[in-house]
């Protein structure tokens, strides 16, 4: 979990899938990083929601590391997990190094993977 | 998902020393105010709390945390906290305050008792409390063990309709409260070894994501979603949960009862009952047979306004997955077949062997019975004194004692016309009535009025105390307090990780120092707070450790609540006999307590009061039928509304209506617009819903605005966006039960400067309400 010195880039893996806008991840972020409102280092995006042609529901939430977003040097630094990554409602934030994360966003649909 | 978590960071004591910081291990409970009882991390510094993180070793929660108790140091230190106590100079409603010490406040306060006790009879005071946190049973001990009376009552929540009707239903039908299991009672969550999922979950009537109700975390949902458990989500609107689901049934708002009959309806003649159960556990079962023969699934699809073959779908998905649970909510209670709503949904639970069943709907007690909640110190009530409860000899449930509040709409009577005798002082701990749960608030807000004498404990100034209270007493929160939580499980200590902010108390120390003054016969017993959880945690045959104890123990699961089958082991009968805790010693799908008290022993559908079918002349003015008290995320109920980062989060109140809708009426979304009904009016702001029935639209609550003027008639803006100057008080079910928060009717209209030119704070605060207005 902790950063190595290894030089490997990091980053997030989402399974936006079960992203329910709960913000967690948002205030999170604004309290590690002290930020004011209107500032974000990650913020939940939205898509629908809206019926497809079979009637199923679309209704999708992303969240989205803005640039302000360190992947928490000092908490990982700590031997934590990034504040997002950490508190996740749905539990569905993961943070390592991107090639392994990219093994894990294999596993299953509507992932997606962040670098940093 | 929740592990990987660094163990040399996290450990499992309960405090320790990392770096500057003191860490302390446990959960919080309000205030600020939830169901949930998360493990938390504490991190303090020369006695100030200065970080947050959810206890990766909790099993409640796993580490993980919602954004308000994430946000907790903002709360913690808002200078708007209240500081000290504080004494009315100006009339009520100036907000003119004196600062006062407590010595002096509990003077006045003793002083204001013993007159009362002298004169007018301790009956005459009156407690209102708030929904289920950590100050229910501290203000039912100081109601009835200190100030002797036996009126307690839910604040001005009309027929009780927050899970006590759900909780009534329960308890009449076999002895105990169910929940649904996500394995939440087992140390070992999933991995418990007799644990199985649910194969489909019915989210019925709540959002659970949002509103965590019951002491049910809504992501538990989530868990179980990612597991492969199948929903089916009756909901009026279109919720995230319900877009996800397999099945969606989109219900009119106040008909719960009716979809209930008609799933038991299919259940019964497509034969998907458990056999096994129904015929070895369960009473009545014939006359269930009959009933549902009145709610064949047509009919049942023209009074839900839900098609019927979705209807036959949903029941047969429900009945053939084993296990099943269904995780239901408030709208059940807020209406006025909430009662028989509520039955109706348990006696689905029996009928599918789910009942007890590992993933099924699960029977549990507070850990170790270590809470009475709102029940607490009934034993001190003498016989002739609950006599003098009011209002309750008209509801039997009531009277027996199913439900230890008085009905609040009996006392809002009691408030206006002095019968059966004045109230002379109201104690409101914990509560913000006009703010948030009173239906019709510009009446209650009148009837509050008159009372001559009125304490407030909170946090914040609020509305409620500012139009009422002649003190204001400051409360510690969470963080700051200790105590226990022992609401299902596990038994929770509650250790304080920072020094109380200014000179606010703990809940549990105004008991104790107030017990002390009025009733040292029964409260100098304790030398302090811990001596006194230290007797909580152990009368009555509770556990056989001490406060200090517990803190260091964190969490304790309790093997009985996670023993599954307890009726078939002879775990819930005092006598040890296998059966239910009812007069039958089995689930009684009729009950003869029912039939004692002249009610309909078996469930059935009743109108909403104001809809379609009831009042069609009011509909062609008042068109649409109204909802109301979606959760929201940042705010629980009507507090949160201080915080700069909730307020970002949620910086109005929203009303959700079809775009359809919305677009014949002339409103885009964003415009404010009025709701309004012939009780009142309030402003919202538009948003589009286009999963909502066209017909449908739904009004938040608990709005007020602390960034306001205090004093009246502003009033921190607290009927301008009150969605309750629509809803009623004294409208409610046959028991006395449930009432229609979220099925009246309204027409939505744009506000413009013409039709905004006083503000509905100033028609209630100085005009005597909205009849005056229109006249």
């Amino acid at each position: 979990m902790q950063k190595g010195e290894d030089n490997a880039r990091y980053g997030l893996l989402i399974d936006y899938e079960y992203c329910t806008n709960c913000h967690t991840c948002e205030v999170a972020c604004k309290k590690e990083l002290g930020l004011k409102p209107g500032e974000y280092g990650i913020k939940v995006l939205e898509d629908g929601p809206r019926q497809n042609p079979s009637g199923k529901w679309e209704w999708s939430y992303l969240p989205v590391p803005t640039s302000l977003c360190n992947l928490c040097e000092k908490r990982v630094a700590e031997g934590r997990k990034p504040t997002c990554v950490h508190h996740c409602q749905s539990g569905i934030m993961y943070y390592g190094p991107v090639e392994e994360l990219a093994k894990k966003l294999a596993e299953k649909p509507k992932m997606v993977l962040y670098s940093k | 998902m929740f592990e990987d978590f660094n163990m040399e960071l996290y450990r499992t004591e309960a405090r320790w020393q990392e770096g500057e910081y003191t860490v302390t291990r446990t959960s919080v409970w309000t205030a600020p105010g939830c169901h949930n009882g998360c493990g938390v991390l504490l991190y303090s510094k020369n006695g100030k709390l200065e970080k947050i993180e959810g206890d990766p070793n909790a099993p409640f929660n796993r580490g993980r945390l919602c954004l308000r108790c994430i946000n907790m140091i903002e709360q913690v230190y808002s200078n708007d906290r209240l500081k000290w106590p504080l004494k009315r100079v100006g009339e009520k409603g100036d907000n003119k305050w004196q600062r006062i010490t407590w010595d002096e406040a509990y003077d006045i306060i003793e002083a204001k008792y013993n007159e009362i006790k002298d004169n007018h009879g301790v009956e005459s005071i009156a407690t209102l409390v708030g929904t289920g946190r950590n100050s229910m049973w501290q203000p039912a001990v100081i109601t009835r063990a200190i100030f002797g009376s036996p009126n307690l009552c839910f604040g001005f929540l009309s027929g009780d309709s927050c899970y006590q009707p759900r909780m009534t239903a329960n308890l009449i039908k076999l002895g105990d409260c169910v929940i649904s299991d996500c394995s939440q009672t087992h140390p070992l969550r999933e991995k418990n070894s007799e644990w199985k999922k649910p194969e489909v979950i019915v989210v019925w009537g709540n959002n659970p994501l949002v509103s965590n109700g019951d002491g049910f975390m809504g992501h538990w949902i989530v868990d179980m979603m990612r597991l492969g458990t199948k929903l089916i989500v009756v909901d009026p609107a279109l919720t995230w949960l319900a877009a996800k689901a397999d099945i969606w049934l989109r219900g009119r708002p106040g008909t719960d009862a009716a979809l209930a009959l008609g799933f038991l309806n299919v259940i019964i003649n497509e034969d998907l009952y458990d056999h096994d159960f129904v015929e070895n556990w369960t009473y009545g079962f014939e006359d269930l047979v009959e009933r549902v023969k009145e709610y064949p699934p047509e009919k049942v699809a023209d009074i839900t306004w839900i098609p019927k073959d979705q209807i036959v779908e949903a029941a047969r998905m429900y009945a053939k997955a084993k296990p099943a649970a269904i995780q239901w909510g408030l709208a059940i209670d807020m209406q006025m077949a909430a009662m028989e709503a509520s039955g109706a949904i348990t006696d689905l639970m029996a009928l599918t062997g789910n009942i007890d069943v590992p993933g099924g709907n699960i029977i549990q007690r507070y850990a170790y019975n270590r809470s009475k909640k709102y029940g607490s110190a009934i034993e001190y009530i003498p016989e002739e004194m609950l006599l003098k409860r009011i209002g309750t000899y008209e509801s039997p449930i009531h009277e027996s004692g199913y439900t230890p509040f008085i009905p609040p709409d009996k006392l809002l009577e009691c408030l206006e016309t002095g019968r059966p005798y004045p109230v002379q002082m109201l104690w409101l701990q914990g509560t913000n009535p006009i703010a948030n749960m009173a239906g019709e608030a510009p009446r209650v807000y009148a009837a509050m009025k008159k009372v001559p004498f009125c304490v407030v404990v909170d946090l914040f100034m609020t509305p409620s105390a500012v139009a009422f209270a002649d003190l204001v007493l400051p409360a510690a929160m969470s963080v700051e307090r200790d105590s226990f939580r022992a609401w299902w499980t596990p038994l929770r200590s509650i250790a304080r990780g920072a020094e109380q902010y200014e000179q606010s108390k703990s809940d549990e120390e105004i008991v104790l120092d107030l017990g002390k003054r009025i009733r040292p016969d029964r409260f100098d017993k304790y030398k302090d707070v811990n001596e006194y959880l230290t007797q909580l945690l152990k009368e009555d045959g509770g556990v056989d450790y001490d406060f200090d104890t517990l803190v260091e123990r964190v969490n304790d699961f309790w093997d009985w609540d996670y023993t599954y089958q307890k009726h078939e082991k002879g775990l819930l009968r005092s006598d040890g006999q296998p059966g239910f805790v009812t007069p039958t010693g089995l689930y009684e799908f009729t009950s003869p307590l029912f039939d004692v008290w002249g009610f309909d022993m078996l469930p059935k559908h009743i109108e909403p009061v104001e809809g379609p079918y009831t009042t069609p002349e009011l509909m062609r003015e008042f068109p649409l039928i109204l909802t109301t008290g979606n959760r929201l995320w940042g705010c629980f109920h009507s507090e949160h509304r201080q915080l700069p980062t909730m307020r970002e989060i949620h910086p109005d109140p929203m009303m959700d209506i079809n775009p359809q809708t919305a677009k014949e009426l002339g409103i885009n979304e964003g415009d404010w617009v009025w709701l309004e009904n012939r009780r009142g009016r309030c402003k919202q702001k538009a948003r589009f819903n286009i999963g909502l029935d066209p017909k449908v639209v739904r009004g938040e609550h608990g709005w007020w605005f602390p960034e306001k003027e205090g004093a009246e008639p502003t009033l921190y803006g607290v009927f301008d966006s009150n969605i309750n100057n629509l809803t009623t008080m004294g409208v409610h079910g046959p028991t006395h039960y449930g009432a229609p928060y979220k099925s009246t009717v309204c027409k939505v209209y744009k506000v413009t400067p013409e039709n905004d030119r006083v503000s509905p704070t100033e028609i209630v605060t100085r005009m005597g309400g909205f009849s005056y207005a229109k006249r």
